[in-house]
């Protein structure tokens, strides 16, 4: 197949680097989110303790 | 024990990331016979190599937790297979965005390299359901850790299987005569995979540490609940 033009196939380059960085983006935003929820549950521990 | 260094470690990926994106699209030139397409081999190979490389890491991590008996290990290795697996889904990916770009198809099931990745993708999709069905915890880790070298295994037997297969699709990156790749375009490459490299010893770095601190959680509730 001969190469895609440049504005046909600047939306397959974007679309791979978007999956890319969304991949990586929610991955780190759920671990985040879990070590916030750790962070919350050892405060009431230690409000527990008090 | 696992958040040392994290934070260095973090800037250093994302540095080294931005500089591979900007080497990417500023430095490198336009491949001659793909074009702009091309360029999303930058991020799909490198993730490829680096999601192998985390399975095989996987292996020798279990291996650890075998001969040690250190259950830490056998967690080392579980958070090695899995950030593995969510590279590999983005390998997944970004190789049928660039198959639609590059042959006109979302998926060739003739191709080796491509069925071959997908195949160890599966593989280790199968990882999850064996780990958790055990409830034991000794016993999972050593179930886990022994399916972890044998998958862990099967990589690198896989890849060398695919190497010797004939192909003439699948575009060669880098190979025994040094690649089809030019000094610039390599530098690039190069770049992307160290960025990919860091990024997946942050990731792992990162998941170990959330999970450390949710067993150290654990232990001090039931020690709370002890003292009560």
């Amino acid at each position: 197949m001969p190469a895609l033009p440049l504005d046909e196939a600047g939306k397959y380059v974007a679309g791979a680097y978007v999956v890319f960085l969304g991949l990586i983006l929610v991955y780190v935003a759920i671990i985040a989110a879990k070590i916030a929820r750790i962070g919350r549950e050892i405060a009431e521990l230690a409000e527990e303790d008090q | 024990m696992y958040s040392k260094g994290l934070v260095p470690l973090a800037w250093a990926t994302a540095v080294t990331l931005t500089a591979a994106m900007a080497l990417v699209f500023f430095y490198a030139p336009l491949d001659a016979d793909q074009g702009f397409v091309q360029k999303i081999f930058y991020v799909h190979v490198p993730m490829a190599i680096v999601a192998l490389g985390g399975f095989v890491a996987g292996g020798i991590m279990a291996i650890k937790h075998l001969r040690s008996g250190d259950r830490s290990w056998d967690m080392r290795s579980y958070v090695a297979i899995h950030v593995s697996i969510i590279l590999g889904l983005g390998v997944l990916v970004t190789g049928a965005i660039w198959a639609k770009a590059a042959w006109g198809h979302w998926w060739v099931w003739d191709e080796p390299v491509l069925v071959s990745f997908l195949i160890v993708f599966l593989l280790y999709c199968v990882y999850y359901p064996l780990r958790f069905s055990i409830e034991d915890p000794d016993r999972q880790a050593r179930y886990s850790s022994v399916f972890a070298i044998t998958a862990g295994a099967f990589v690198p037997l896989n890849f060398i299987a695919v190497r010797l297969a004939e192909s003439f699709t699948h575009p060669r990156v880098l190979s025994q005569t040094g690649g089809s790749l030019p000094g610039d375009m390599r530098f690039t490459f190069i770049v992307s995979i160290a960025g990919m490299a860091l990024l997946f010893v942050t990731l792992w770095k990162l998941e170990l540490t959330a999970k450390q601190a949710s067993m150290q959680l654990k232990k001090l509730r039931n020690r709370a609940r002890a003292a009560a």
